[in-house]
């Protein structure tokens, strides 16, 4: 009775945060605010429904399962997000207008593309 | 329980919904990118849910599966992008 209360709680919450992420992906006006709401609340949607699957099952084998993945995404997640920024930092992808700060600019060295700093 | 994942799965589509538009709409190629990784890990947690629903723990292994290979494909995605502003350079 109690897990299934648990349970049903994390789902709600992570399926609630993904939503949360479709709606940020839409209505944010540019490529990198955008990346900051799909990346950080989705990982947070899927781990909290992870956690939930892992309470529903009482057996090692689903709880490691579990926690394989939301390690592995809890890993991969920022990769992601830092290549696709870096990408779309590097093909100029225009910045919201009222952005106020660019710290990267002209610190990128454009035939190596490394940061000097 | 069916309530709860009634309502779960009403907001993983209604989420699916607002990313394919974004993967319709999106002005640039790294919109679309980060669109189509929302939408791999839209799919995961629709598997993982389905995982509750159906009783049927060995699922979690195509979460697994599509976990990583959500994570390939965007840094595909990725190298082929920054790829691309070398060549027009």
């Amino acid at each position: 009775m109690k897990t299934e209360l648990f349970t049903s709680i994390f789902l709600l919450v992570g399926a609630a945060f993904i939503f949360i992420a479709g709606l940020g992906i839409v209505r944010f006006p540019d490529l990198f605010t955008r990346m900051h709401a799909v990346s950080k609340a989705s990982t947070l949607g899927l781990g909290c429904i992870l956690v939930g699957v892992a309470i529903a099952f009482p057996s090692a084998i689903v709880i490691a399962k579990s926690l394989v993945v939301l390690l592995f995404i809890f890993l991969t997640a920022p990769v992601v997000a830092h290549m696709i920024g870096r990408a779309a930092y590097l093909l100029k992808v225009p910045f919201w207008k009222g952005t106020v700060a660019d710290e990267l600019k002209d610190r990128y060295s454009k035939d190596r593309k490394t940061l000097r700093s | 329980m069916n309530a709860v994942l009634t309502i779960v799965f009403v907001l993983l589509v209604a989420a699916l919904l607002l990313a394919f538009l974004r993967l319709v709409r999106g002005p640039s190629l790294p919109d679309r990118v980060v669109a189509l990784d929302l939408i791999s890990v839209i799919i995961a947690g629709m598997i993982a849910a389905y995982v509750v629903w159906m009783r049927q723990p060995v699922l979690l292994d195509a979460v697994t599966v599509l976990a990583v290979i959500s994570f390939f494909g965007t840094v595909a995605f990725a190298r082929y992008l920054e790829k691309r502003t070398t060549d027009e350079d």
